[in-house]
């Protein structure tokens, strides 16, 4: 590996042919990379390639098996994240990791609130700063609102106020972006970019690649553990990268499918849940994908919840195949035929402590019964057969779904719920933390589904997601649907429009 | 990896071990620990704590606890005598007794599933409020003379072997609650409850509608349980049993079921029911002052909780995982949502 930095000034940080290994899983084989001031670096490859263990032996989480971490050019061992952080390092890990019963401005100022006489907490200036913060990213969040309940969107966006309320010299953002739609993405590299030109280093991770072009000056890339790239931007194209990371051309991103719709599967009637969202009417039919688009907040994920029967509604009704719902009752909706991937798939959509097997198993827990028995033989074939369908990246089936990658995480929330050979298919951002390749593997997937008939209602904050597979788009702003747009006319413009409520 | 994970899980494996070794170090060492009349005792003695053990594990296991079992054993007892005292036939009180123990066990249920409250804290209460309705009952009266071939079933032995002939029913519940819990859709649920509830319900699984099943159910064997305990000592009293939650919940906790739920065998919970109370006679048999008893006892309750979270720790730092899932060392938080 070269070391290109014998010249010039010394990176802030470095790593130097680090590897890390896992027992058998080799995260990290020997890679480097070089953060300077003033840079935006962008952080490529597939799920499972390493990025975020790369990232976490940065950070001071892993200690690297072999080769060095370097600060200002000289070699550092950080004995946990709280070293990296005093070296001016701060951290957006993947998945929030917030106390749900501390308020946002708690969560910020965690062990360093600003003190009054006597050492008391100075809860206003506390709340102050948090709301300067929240300012800053132009986000209206109560930093006296409790974590506990706030999308992960929401929360995204509090461990970003977090990271940058440390005034760090090195930013590392791990796919910050993964939950949020264009405005909060817009505002968040306004943030960037102020920071850069302040001279902060900032390493950042998506798998949106327009967003690595828009933001970043130069990329590494990394194919299974191994480093195969670091190069500037400037000059490469989304296909250069792509071929970098998946080591081929890739086919299509949104294989659409022409399919003419059939009957109804799906019918929302003047649904409504106090304080939420109000008169909510639409209809998805067989063979038909239809997107939900909205900002965070707009009550997209509430109204896919109460659908499913997670939460109640106040008034109206849902109806599947001609069969109305039970309000509030998860079970008779996929008795019915319904399945939600739902957005938040370490809380909600996985078990993390059991096996990957066992995960795609509980949905079902009543077909593959056999003399009232759990039929472990066909429960094993069916999680092997979508773990690998869906092409999850895993050691063994039985190990615990909290080794994986959070992409590969994703995947086997799809994975379960996919093998329950659905009528309609609710999926809430079903590509976030998602690679290019899989993302296109997830499209296709869904278009043949939809193709095979099935109902697919698609929550995205992905937007070209949305343009790309929809047939129709739905807006939601504030809790009302906005607009429906047909698949003709649905733009950026018109899309963003209704959503910002600017337009009816 | 594997070899690891393995070893986490197989706490339960360990604690059979352990048993096993005392019983062989007893059967060499201890005078009189061999003899049938012995182990007949101990074996009748140990039977109410894994009676009751059965549906505890099921139940801790879904991430609850019901302390409230002991009473609910005095309180069918209490009851039992009552209802005998005033002349109605045991084939009938029997019935009326299990059914209050259902009741006794759904309005905890209730309690934790329709108004949310922390399981702990409810049966906290109701610990409280059985055992207050079992003296109201039956004051301080004792009731012994129950028929005798209910006594002598309850006291006897198989032929003239060591094993209470309770044993055999026991043994048939035992496998009933193995298969529930580690072979039926039900049994699996309880898991995926347990470690991680939210996921379950969105997964379609009836969380409370498991849950307060398994509160009725706890209460039903633990009024089978107080049953038993009034014939197996001949005494009916409103103090019977008083105590015995924490031997069941010790118990169950030394067999490697976790606490916060989620985790462990039934096959783990009875190991450490037995080796609770084989300790416990070979301690006596042993002249161990009843302070001791207690000391040990204690001891091993704070073992059996670290004990499976030691092995699981070492695992995890073997693998290398420990790192990777708490970004902050202190006090991993659980995501918000
Ligand atoms: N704690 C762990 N224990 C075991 N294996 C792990 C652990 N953490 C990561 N791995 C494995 O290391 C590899 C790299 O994982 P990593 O999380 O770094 O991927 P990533 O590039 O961030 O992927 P994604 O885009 O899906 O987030 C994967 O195969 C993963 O399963
Ligand atoms: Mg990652």
């Amino acid at each position: 590996m070269t070391h290109p930095s014998d010249t010039g000034p010394a990176p802030v940080l470095a790593l130097r042919d680090v590897v890390k290994s896992f027992g058998a899983v080799r995260a990290l084989r020997g890679v480097s990379l070089e953060l300077f001031a003033g840079e935006v670096h962008a952080l490529a490859g597939e799920n499972g390639a390493g990025k975020s263990t790369l990232i976490k032996t940065l950070a001071g989480v892993h200690r690297p098996d072999a080769g060095h971490v370097l600060l200002d050019g000289e070699p550092v061992q950080f004995h946990g994240p709280g070293d990296a952080r005093d070296a001016g390092i701060a951290v957006i890990y993947q998945e929030p990791t917030l106390f749900p019963d501390l308020s946002i401005a708690e969560n910020i100022f965690m062990g360093r609130q600003p003190r009054r006489a006597l050492g008391r907490i100075d809860h206003k200036a506390t709340r102050d700063a948090t709301a300067a913060l929240m300012k800053r990213l132009g986000v209206g969040l109560d930093p006296d609102r409790p974590a506990r309940g706030l999308s992960i969107a929401d929360q995204q966006i509090v461990e970003i106020a977090k990271a940058l309320s440390f005034d760090a010299r090195v930013l590392i953002m791990d796919e910050p972006t993964a939950a949020l739609t264009g405005s909060e993405v817009a505002r968040l590299f306004g943030v960037v970019r102020t920071l850069r030109e302040q001279g902060a280093a900032v390493l950042f991770i998506s798998h949106r690649l327009e967003e690595i072009f828009e933001i970043c000056q130069k990329v590494t890339t990394l194919r299974d553990g191994a480093w195969i790239a670091g190069e500037p931007l400037a000059g490469m194209t989304e296909d250069d990268l792509v071929r970098r990371m998946v080591g081929r051309d890739l086919d299509e991103l949104y294989p659409k499918q022409e399919v003419a719709p059939g009957e109804v599967a799906l019918s929302v009637r003047r649904l409504t849940r106090e304080g939420v969202f109000t008169d909510v009417s639409f209809e998805v039919r067989r063979g038909e994908i239809v997107g939900l688009a909205g900002l965070v907040g707009a009550g997209r994920t509430e109204v896919a919840r109460a659908v499913f029967g997670i939460d109640r509604w106040d008034a109206g009704e849902v109806e599947v195949d001609g069969r109305k719902l039970t309000n509030g009752a998860p079970s008779t909706a996929m008795a019915a035929g319904l399945a939600l991937v739902p957005e938040d798939r370490r809380a909600q959509g996985l078990v993390m402590d059991m096996s990957i097997e066992r995960n795609i198993g509980l949905t079902g827990l009543r077909t593959t019964v056999k003399a009232g028995l759990v039929d472990r033989g066909a429960e094993r074939s069916r999680s092997l057969d979508w773990a690998v369908r869906l092409q999850v990246k895993y050691a063994r089936i039985a190990d615990a779904v909290s080794t994986l990658s959070g992409g590969n995480q994703q995947k086997v929330v799809l994975a379960k719920w996919l093998a329950t050979d659905p009528k309609v298919l609710i999926v809430d951002e079903p590509t976030r933390g998602i690679d290019v390749g899989t993302k296109a593997e997830v499209h296709r997937l869904l278009s043949r589904l939809a193709a095979d008939g099935v109902a697919v209602l698609m929550i995205s904050s992905d937007l070209p997601e949305i343009l790309g597979m929809a047939d129709r788009v739905l807006v939601m702003h504030e809790g009302r649907l906005t607009a429906e747009i047909p698949r003709s006319d649905a733009t950026e413009e018109t899309v963003m429009a209704a959503a910002t409520g600017r337009a009816a | 990896m594997p070899e690891s994970l393995t070893r986490a899980v197989r706490w339960d494996t360990v604690v059979g071990a352990l048993l096993i070794v005392l019983l062989l170090l007893s059967f060499s060492f201890v005078d009189g620990f061999g003899n049938a009349l012995n182990l007949s005792f101990l074996i009748g003695n140990t039977l109410p704590i894994a009676l009751i053990a059965l549906p505890m594990t099921l139940l801790v296991v879904s991430g609850e606890i019901d302390l409230s079992v002991a009473s609910t054993a005095g309180l069918s007892g209490a009851v039992m005598g009552k209802l005998w005292n005033e002349g109605m036939a045991i084939e009938t009180i029997i019935p009326l007794c299990l059914l209050l123990g259902v009741v006794c066990g759904l309005v905890n249920g209730l309690l934790v599933t329709r108004l949310g409250l922390p399981s702990l804290a409810v049966t906290i209460g109701t610990l409280a409020a059985y055992r207050g309705i079992a003296q109201i009952v039956l004051g301080s009266d004792a009731v012994t003379d129950f028929p005798t071939q209910y006594l002598d079933f309850a006291a006897g032995r198989v032929g003239d072997s060591f094993l209470p002939q309770a044993f055999l029913p026991f043994l048939a519940l035992l496998a009933v609650a193995a298969v529930v819990l580690h072979a039926t859709p039900f049994g699996r649920s309880l898991f995926a409850i347990g470690a991680g509830e939210e996921a379950a319900r969105f997964a379609g699984i009836r969380v409370k509608r498991a849950k307060l099943l398994l509160f009725g159910a706890t209460g039903f064997m633990a009024s089978l349980t107080g049953v038993f305990w009034a014939l197996h000592y001949a005494s009916a009293r409103y103090d019977n049993a008083t105590g015995l939650e924490l031997s069941v919940v010790a118990a169950v906790l030394l067999g490697g079921i976790d606490f916060d739920g989620g985790k462990g065998t039934l096959g783990g919970a009875i190991a450490g029911v037995f080796l609770l109370g084989a300790l416990q006679n070979v301690m006596s048999l042993l002249n161990v002052s009843a302070q001791s008893q207690i000391v040990v006892t204690g001891v091993l309750l704070v073992v059996s909780v670290l004990g499976p979270r030691v092995a699981r720790q070492i695992s995890v730092a073997r693998a290398g995982r420990r790192a990777a899932s708490a970004p902050v060392p202190k006090a991993p938080p659980t995501p918000a949502a």
